[in-house]
């Protein structure tokens, strides 16, 4: 059982993109720290237990001169072996900074040059697996970034190609265990997975086919692919196989953020009629399919959610954005 | 974010604006012939040729600025005149209405829809004129043409777009409130009930595949939701009574020197009529007495106005004279607000061309 606990508010509303909200949570300084894409800016807090804020920052893209400011798409955290990097994607460009949002680190643009007229250029969708940092973009094709353990020499190192249309999500494998193939998977805007794995080369492990329904939002654990639809609906793949294994009506309106608690396989599904959910995740030991069981549902009366994310590794509370709300909702359980 | 979303943004609020002047064209017992003048006239202009082609080139939105603009230039492309307190009347209905619109659109590409049944409503208005029915179902045919091809992740992000224009909007609508569709907060009411959109299923079930087939087990949602049933998409009009506005963020949004180029394109474009002849000009109010518009207009915040931008056409000679002389004939009671933030020396600059 959850409960709604507080709000902390934002300087901004939240923005109408999906995966909108990151958390950062530092069990050293008890600390967590929250990501929430306004529009133009992204603007990052910090929150002790209580949920009293500690410290906000607004960052905005940083332009030449004489551009139009460039909308922000996402903003996430990268916790590297030996480092956590700010990731924020926009329109022009994609831009790390230090995790506290104090000093950019790395600024790459993108290269709209393929783009027809008829499509804007922009990066959507972040990963991070080792010592690599995964960006998706507009064209489909995933930028793969080389992080050093300090400073700011980081190196595009090549171009994932899979996807046709824009890319929306991307995650990665939490898991340790050297039994498990799978270790990225990328989602796209026509319902198309990618699982990857990530060894000396990067090569595609399989493609699950999405029928023209956007994937707004996907998830990676223990060899398990769950996948949010613009129709509602999570479904639960084999990652090694592609196999659909559960296929679960969740929601009336599009989901627009999955997020796993990967300690104890929780998963949490938010959409825009206004629900959240949690799920458990699990396998069957003797036949190893999937199996899913329903936790947990919460309703956000009047909020069309963009964001939800577990705030600590067992998912013993969870944070929520929505459109044109300016605040984030925290529940607990109880 | 999509650039493909102008047209649909401003044909819907175009719409809406008609529908609203229509209603007090009425309410205001307007004779029937300079009515229907007023209608013909604008939507002539909104559908003008050439201003519909730049329309669907792909591009980026309008700021809000820019978007009022064009609307207040169209309300005004026939006899009537609106005060200021009345076309900020008429604006925050229009947009409110859309934004309702949109946020309730069952799948992102009922917008399209929404936007022929607004094409629809501008048919009626204009029955007898074949000319401009002709530019309205050219129009028709363009979107059909250019979003009826479009993905289901394309309208998503048109959605987006679109909902991102609409950020912090909040303005309380008299019949929004009353119907219970918008809360006292200005929020809209997100039904957790009623059909669900088609291509999605009744949440509640979970699917588990087996050899041979699915093993399907219920979880419980506390909803009510029903499978599909037609949806209906056209909105009530007017408000009667003044509203308060709660506070609009007021993000800095310096208009890029592109844009204003392309507004003043627009604006080049748009062929307005003269009044022929000495049919005179006649006055609407977005309120039921002088005294309310009067009162509106002056409790309505400084920091709350819509800043108008003042712009001269830079095409060629004749447009400029034409448009210079409409400007004089222009009613207008209040100045209208310069921009006072980055866009000032680029006016300057085309005030002097």
């Amino acid at each position: 059982m959850f409960r709604r606990q507080r709000s902390i508010p934002l300087r901004g509303s939240a923005a109408a993109l999906c995966n909108n909200l990151s958390v950062l949570h530092l069990p050293a300084s008890n600390l967590t720290h929250f990501g929430v894409v306004h529009g133009p800016s992204a603007q990052l807090l910090s929150a002790a237990p209580e949920g009293v804020p500690l410290a906000q920052r607004q960052l905005h893209v940083k332009e030449g001169a004489g551009m139009s400011p460039s909308l922000i798409t996402q903003v996430d955290w990268c916790v590297l072996p030996f480092r956590v990097l700010l990731v924020l994607t926009s329109h022009r460009s994609i831009q790390m900074y230090e995790s506290d949002g104090s000093i950019m680190v790395y600024w790459h643009a993108l290269d709209s040059g393929d783009a027809s007229s008829v499509q804007a250029a922009f990066a959507q969708g972040i990963a991070a697996y080792d010592h690599f940092i995964f960006v998706g973009t507009w064209s489909g094709r995933v930028l793969v970034f080389d992080i050093p353990t300090k400073g700011p020499n980081i190196v595009l190192r090549e171009e994932l190609v899979g996807h046709q249309t824009p890319v929306t999500s991307i995650s990665t494998e939490p898991s340790k265990r050297q039994d498990i193939v799978a270790d990225l998977v990328t989602a796209d805007d026509s319902g198309l997975l990618c699982v990857w794995q990530l060894g000396s080369e990067f090569t595609l492990l399989t493609c699950i086919p999405g029928f023209g329904v956007p994937c707004l939002s996907v998830q990676l654990w223990e060899g398990i692919v769950a996948a949010g639809y613009g129709n509602g609906q999570v479904r639960l793949y084999d990652a090694t196989t592609g196999a659909l294994h559960i296929q679960i009506n969740a929601h009336a309106r599009a989901v627009c953020a999955l997020d796993l608690a990967p300690e104890v396989g929780k998963l949490l599904s938010a959409a825009e009629d206004t629900f959240v959910h949690i799920w458990k995740l699990s396998r069957s030991p003797e036949s190893g399919s999937i199996e899913v069981e329903h936790c947990h549902g919460e309703c956000i009366p009047d909020t069309q959610v963009c964001g939800a994310r577990f705030c600590d590794v067992s998912g013993s509370s969870f944070a929520v954005t929505g459109y044109d709300l300016a605040e984030i909702q925290i529940f607990s359980s109880v | 974010m999509s650039v493909r979303t102008l047209p649909l943004l401003f044909l819907n609020l175009g719409g809406e604006m008609l529908y609203v002047l229509d209603q007090r064209l009425r309410a205001q017992n307007i004779p029937g012939d300079k009515a229907r003048k007023v209608l013909n006239d604008i939507i002539s202009t909104m559908f003008n040729k050439k201003f519909i082609e730049e329309l669907f080139k792909p591009q980026d939105l309008f700021s809000k600025k820019a978007l009022r603009t064009v609307y207040d230039r169209l309300a005004h492309a026939s006899i009537m005149r609106l005060n200021q307190a009345s076309m900020d009347k008429l604006y925050d209905l229009m947009t409110m209405a859309f934004k309702y619109q949109v946020l309730l659109c069952p799948r992102p590409k009922d917008v399209l829809l929404v936007t022929f049944n607004h094409l629809d409503t501008i048919r009626e208005f204009i029955q007898d004129s074949p000319t401009i029915l002709n530019q309205v179902d050219e129009t028709f045919r363009q979107l059909s043409e250019i979003y009826g091809s479009l993905s289901a992740g394309e309208f998503q992000l048109i959605r987006q777009t679109l909902l991102m224009f609409f950020q912090d909007l909040h303005i309380r609508v008299s019949t929004f409130l009353k119907d219970k569709v918008q809360n006292s907060n200005g929020r809209f009411v997100l039904p957790v009930s009623g059909p669900v959109p088609w291509g999605t299923e009744v949440p509640g079930l979970i699917r588990k595949s087996v050899k041979g087939g699915w093993i399907i087990s219920p979880f419980s949602v506390d909803t009510r939701y029903s499978v599909n049933r037609p949806v209906e998409t056209r909105m009530a009009g007017t408000s009667k009574d003044l509203t308060s506005r709660t506070q609009e963020s007021i993000a800095p949004n310096p208009l890029a020197k592109e844009e204003l180029n392309f507004l003043a394109r627009l604006m080049g474009g748009m062929e307005i009529k003269k009044p022929s002849g000495p049919e005179p000009g006649f006055r609407l109010s977005l309120f039921t007495t002088d005294e309310e518009e009067e009162h509106a207009a002056l409790s309505r915040p400084e920091e709350l106005s819509y800043e108008i931008i003042s712009i001269q056409a830079t095409q060629d000679q004749q447009r400029n004279e034409e448009l210079a002389r409409i400007m004089g004939e222009l009613e207008i009671t209040e100045k209208p607000q310069q921009s006072t933030n980055k866009g000032d020396d680029l006016l300057a600059m085309m005030d002097e061309l």
